[in-house]
C-alpha cells in the first residue's frame, strides 16, 4: 500500500460549511438592493456617495489592515454603511475622510476585525457629524432626474460648499422643530427627504429577514429594538396624542438601517442572548427618548454608540448558567 | 419521577428526549450503517501497547521470545485504575519497544509475530458462571477480562461496576447513542447482537444491584431500537428509549440529562446523579467475558471515510495496524487527505499508519480533502454561535479570547473544567478557530501549575 501525506489537525475535523468571509459578503449582497434603492431616490449622486465611502473604506484597511484582511468583506461593508448614513448631497471629500476615520480610528486602532468596540461605520459618521455639522443636515429632496446632482457633491476640500439644492427637512427633523407630521405612506415609500439608507425601509427589512434566516444576524437584536420603539413610543403616543405614534417612529430616520444592519454588527453587540435582549431594549429605549426628548431630531446613532460601550458589561452580567451549576457561571 | 420530568414532556412535544444546545454534523452513517459485522483475518504482526486504558499501564508479563496463546496475558493490571492487557492472537514475542500510539506519543508496546498455522484456539478457560457470584467476584472477573468502555475513552469497566461507598444506583443507562458521523459500530452491534447487549445489561444490574436500566439510542437507528426492543428479558426492567439526533448526545452527561432530566453537578461523577453510564459495546464485551471466557482481545470497528475504497464494519483483533485495517479495507483513494482514530468531532489525527487499533478504537475514518477543515483562520467576530453549540453552557468565545494570552485562572474561574472537548464550539465556528486545542491546552497549562506549584 502507498504511504499518503497524512495532513495532522486537532479535533474537530470537520466544519460546518460556513466562515466569516462567507458571512461578511453576504450582507454585502443584502446591501445592494438597498445601494439600489437610494440611487433610485436620489440619483447618480447616490452612487457616487456609496462608492466613495466604500472605496475609502477599503483604501484604509488596505493601508492600515495587517494584510490579506480585504477579502474577508469587512472593510467594504463599513464603508456602504458609513454611505448610507450620509445625506445624498454630502461634499466627497468628506465622505472620503470618513471612511478613512470609520477604518482608520473605528477598526484597526483597535486591532482590526473582531476587536473594535464601536461599530466603525457609525464612529465615521459621529466624527462627520462633529466636524461637518451643517453639511450633514442639509438634505436634498428625493426624487427628480436621476442624473441631476443634488448638493455640491465636488466641491473642494475646506472650501465653503455651494449648498444651492432644493432641501428639505427630515420627517424627525419637521416634526422636532415645526411640529408637522408626514404621512406614514410615504414614509414606507421612501419618498421622503433623508440619508440615502434611511428611506428604503422596506428594501432594508427584506434584506434583515433574509440574513437573519440565514442566521448571519441574530433576529432577537432588531426585534428588540423595534418592539421597543414601537412600545414606548406607542405608550407616549396614548398619554399625549402630540408625541408620535409608533408607525411613524418605526419608519422615520435611520431606525431601519440602524436596527437591522448597525446594531446588529457581530463584533460590537453582545454574544448572549440575554445580553442581545438587554443591549436591543437600551438602544429602543435611548432612540425613543433623544427622539422625543433631546436637543437632536434623530437618536438611531449615539443609541447604538452608547450601547456598543456597555457591550463588555452585558456580556459579563448575562452569562448563561453553565450545565450542572445553580449560579450563573458569570465571575 | 424526574424521568417524567425530562424525557416525556419532551416526548410530547415532538422532539424526543435531548439536552439543549449542540450540533449537527453531517451524519455520512450511510457509508456503512447496512454493511454487517465482518471477521477481519489475522495480520502477520500485532502490537500491544501496554498503556490501552484510562488509568495505570498494565505491567509487562512476558518476554521476547515467549510463545503465547490467543488470550494469553501479556500484560498485568498494575493495581485497581488498571487492567491487564491479552494476547489477540496466537504467535511470538518478537520485541517490546517503543512504538507509535494513535493517541500521537510512543508507548512501549508488546510486538507479536502472529503463527499463520496455529488454530488460534483460546486455552480452555474457566467460564465463571455469573450467577453465583458476589458483586466482588463479578468486579474481579471483568477486571481480569480487561474489559474497558468502547466508547473511545477506555475507562476500566470494574471501576465503573464499583461505584464508591454505598452509593444506591438506581438506574443503569446504556449508551447508544453513537452520535460521531461516520461510526456505526455500536449501531451495528444493536442490530446483530442484541441478546449479548442484554445479558451484559443483567450482569451490569446484578453486579450494580440497579433495578432498572434505559437503553438511549438515536432516532436515526430504528433497526437497532426494534432489535433491541424485540428481544428485552420479560424478567428484567429495560426500556429503549429513543433519543433526539444531535451531537454530542452520547456524552455521558448530555444522555443523563436527555433519559433522566437530571444535570450532574458540575465537577462531580455520574453516581452523584445515582446512575452509571455504560457504552452499548462494553456491555457486549462484559457478556462476551462471561459467554466464553474469552477476555476483551478483539473489538468491533467501523472503518469509513470518503477517502477509504471499501468502508465496513469489522471485527479487529486489538493490535492490528492502521495499515494492515487499509489493506484488507481496499487502501485509500488518491485524495484521502487525514486518517482519524476515533470519530471526526474528537478523534485524533494521524501521523503514522504503524498505529494499531487498541481497545478505545471505536472508528478509523479516512476524511478526503474535501471533507477536511480549512486552515485559515480568522479573528473572533463575536457571533456568538458558540454559545449556542456548548452543550455545557460555557462561553467558548471568551475562553479563547483568554485561551490565546494565557490567562488560565480566569479560564478556570469561568468552569474549564466543564468543557469535555466535544469541538461542538469549534464545529460551528465561522473564523475556523482551533477552540477545542485551546481549551485542551489551557487544561493541560492549569494540571501543571497544579502539579508544580510556582
Amino acid at each position: 500500500m502507498t504511504n499518503p501525506t497524512l495532513l495532522v489537525t486537532a479535533s474537530p475535523h470537520l466544519g460546518a460549511r460556513d466562515s466569516t468571509p462567507r458571512i461578511m459578503w453576504t450582507v454585502v449582497a443584502t446591501l445592494v438592493p438597498v445601494c439600489i434603492a437610494a440611487a433610485w431616490f436620489f440619483g447618480v449622486g447616490a452612487l457616487l456617495q456609496l462608492g466613495t465611502a466604500a472605496a475609502a473604506a477599503v483604501l484604509a484597511e488596505r493601508v492600515t489592515g495587517k494584510g490579506g484582511t480585504l477579502a474577508d468583506g469587512s472593510a467594504l461593508i463599513t464603508g456602504l454603511l458609513l454611505g448610507l448614513s450620509l445625506p445624498a448631497g454630502f461634499p466627497l471629500w468628506m465622505t472620503f475622510l470618513g471612511g478613512i476615520f470609520a477604518i482608520g480610528f473605528g477598526k484597526s486602532i483597535w486591532g482590526g476585525l473582531g476587536f473594535n468596540v464601536f461599530n466603525p461605520a457609525l464612529l465615521g459618521r459621529a466624527f462627520l457629524q462633529a466636524a461637518f455639522p451643517v453639511a450633514i443636515t442639509t438634505w436634498p429632496r428625493a426624487g427628480g432626474s436621476f442624473w441631476a446632482l443634488r448638493g455640491d457633491l465636488f466641491a473642494l476640500p475646506f472650501a465653503r460648499p455651494h449648498l444651492d439644492a432644493v432641501t428639505s427637512a427630515t420627517p424627525l427633523g419637521l416634526l422636532k422643530f415645526e411640529g408637522q407630521g408626514t404621512p406614514l405612506l410615504d414614509l414606507v415609500r421612501g419618498t421622503t427627504t433623508g440619508s440615502l439608507g434611511e428611506t428604503a425601509a422596506l428594501v432594508i427589512l427584506v434584506g434583515g429577514v433574509y440574513l437573519a434566516l440565514r442566521g448571519y444576524l441574530n433576529w432577537r437584536i432588531p426585534a428588540g429594538i423595534l418592539l421597543t420603539v414601537a412600545a414606548l413610543s406607542g405608550l407616549l403616543h396614548t398619554v399625549d396624542p402630540a408625541k408620535p405614534d409608533a408607525a411613524f417612529m418605526l419608519f422615520s430616520g435611520g431606525l431601519m438601517l440602524g436596527a437591522i444592519y448597525m446594531a446588529t454588527d457581530l463584533v460590537t453587540s453582545p454574544v448572549t442572548n440575554g445580553g442581545r435582549w438587554v443591549f436591543a431594549v437600551g438602544i429602543g429605549v435611548l432612540v425613543v427618548a433623544i427622539r422625543v426628548w433631546g436637543g437632536l431630531p434623530e437618536g438611531v446613532m449615539y443609541a447604538i454608540l452608547f450601547m456598543n460601550a456597555l457591550v463588555p458589561f452585558i456580556n459579563r452580567a448575562t452569562q448563561p448558567r453553565v450545565f450542572g451549576t445553580r449560579l450563573s457561571g458569570a465571575t | 419521577m424526574d424521568e417524567a420530568g425530562g424525557a416525556v414532556q419532551l416526548t410530547f412535544l415532538g422532539l424526543g428526549p435531548a439536552f439543549r444546545h449542540g450540533v449537527h454534523p453531517p451524519e455520512e452513517k450511510e457509508l456503512t450503517r447496512e454493511l454487517p459485522i465482518r471477521r477481519m483475518p489475522y495480520p502477520d504482526e500485532l502490537v500491544l501497547p501496554l498503556r490501552q486504558h484510562a488509568g495505570k499501564p498494565a505491567t509487562l508479563c512476558v518476554a521476547v521470545g515467549d510463545h503465547v496463546e490467543r488470550g494469553d496475558k501479556v500484560g498485568e493490571a498494575d493495581g485497581f485504575m488498571s487492567v491487564p492487557i491479552h494476547a489477540s492472537a496466537a504467535g511470538t514475542v518478537t520485541a517490546v519497544a517503543w512504538w507509535p500510539h494513535p493517541d500521537g506519543s510512543m508507548a512501549q508496546a508488546v510486538r507479536i509475530k502472529v503463527d499463520r498455522f496455529a488454530p488460534q484456539v483460546a486455552r480452555e478457560r474457566m467460564v465463571p458462571h455469573w450467577e453465583g457470584l458476589t458483586r466482588a467476584e463479578v468486579v474481579r472477573a471483568v477486571q481480569e477480562g480487561g474489559v474497558v468502555g468502547l466508547g473511545g475513552a477506555a475507562f476500566p469497566t470494574h471501576v465503573k461496576l464499583s461505584p464508591p461507598g454505598d452509593r444506591d444506583i438506581a438506574t443503569l443507562i446504556i449508551n447508544g447513542a453513537e452520535c460521531e458521523p461516520y461510526l456505526t459500530s455500536d449501531h451495528r452491534t444493536m442490530v446483530e447482537y442484541p441478546h449479548r447487549v442484554h445479558f451484559g445489561i443483567r450482569i451490569m444490574m446484578h453486579a450494580l444491584g440497579a433495578t432498572r436500566c434505559v437503553i438511549g439510542v438515536e432516532k436515526n437507528k430504528p433497526d437497532a431500537i426494534e432489535a433491541l426492543r424485540n428481544s428485552v428479558p420479560g424478567d428484567l426492567d429495560v426500556r429503549v428509549l429513543p433519543l433526539t439526533v444531535k451531537y454530542p448526545q452520547g456524552a455521558e452527561k448530555m444522555l443523563i440529562k436527555a433519559v433522566t432530566g437530571v444535570e450532574v453537578p458540575s465537577g462531580q461523577l455520574p453516581v452523584a446523579a445515582g446512575v452509571v453510564v455504560q457504552n452499548v459495546g462494553s456491555v457486549a464485551a462484559i457478556a462476551e467475558v462471561f459467554e466464553t471466557g474469552l477476555p476483551l482481545i478483539e473489538r468491533i470497528v467501523t472503518v469509513s471515510g470518503h477517502g477509504l475504497r471499501r468502508p465496513a464494519n469489522l471485527i479487529v483483533p486489538v493490535g492490528t495496524m492502521l495499515r494492515d485495517l487499509f489493506a484488507f479495507c481496499g487502501g485509500v483513494t488518491p485524495d484521502a487527505a487525514e486518517v482519524i482514530v476515533g470519530g471526526p468531532m474528537m478523534g485524533l489525527a494521524q501521523a503514522n499508519l504503524d498505529a494499531p487499533v487498541t481497545k478505545g478504537t471505536t472508528g478509523v475514518v479516512v476524511l478526503a480533502r474535501t471533507d477536511t477543515r480549512p486552515s485559515r483562520v480568522y479573528p473572533c467576530i463575536h457571533c456568538g454561535r458558540c454559545l449556542d453549540a456548548c452543550p455545557m453552557f460555557l462561553n467558548p468565545s471568551l475562553l479563547g479570547d483568554f485561551a490565546r494570552v494565557g490567562r488560565y485562572d480566569e479560564m478556570a474561574e469561568l468552569h474549564l473544567a466543564d468543557c469535555m472537548l466535544c469541538g461542538s464550539c469549534a464545529y460551528v465556528c465561522p473564523s475556523n478557530i482551533p477552540l477545542s486545542q485551546l481549551f485542551q491546552a489551557s487544561k493541560l497549562a492549569l494540571r501543571r501549575r497544579v502539579a508544580v506549584p510556582a
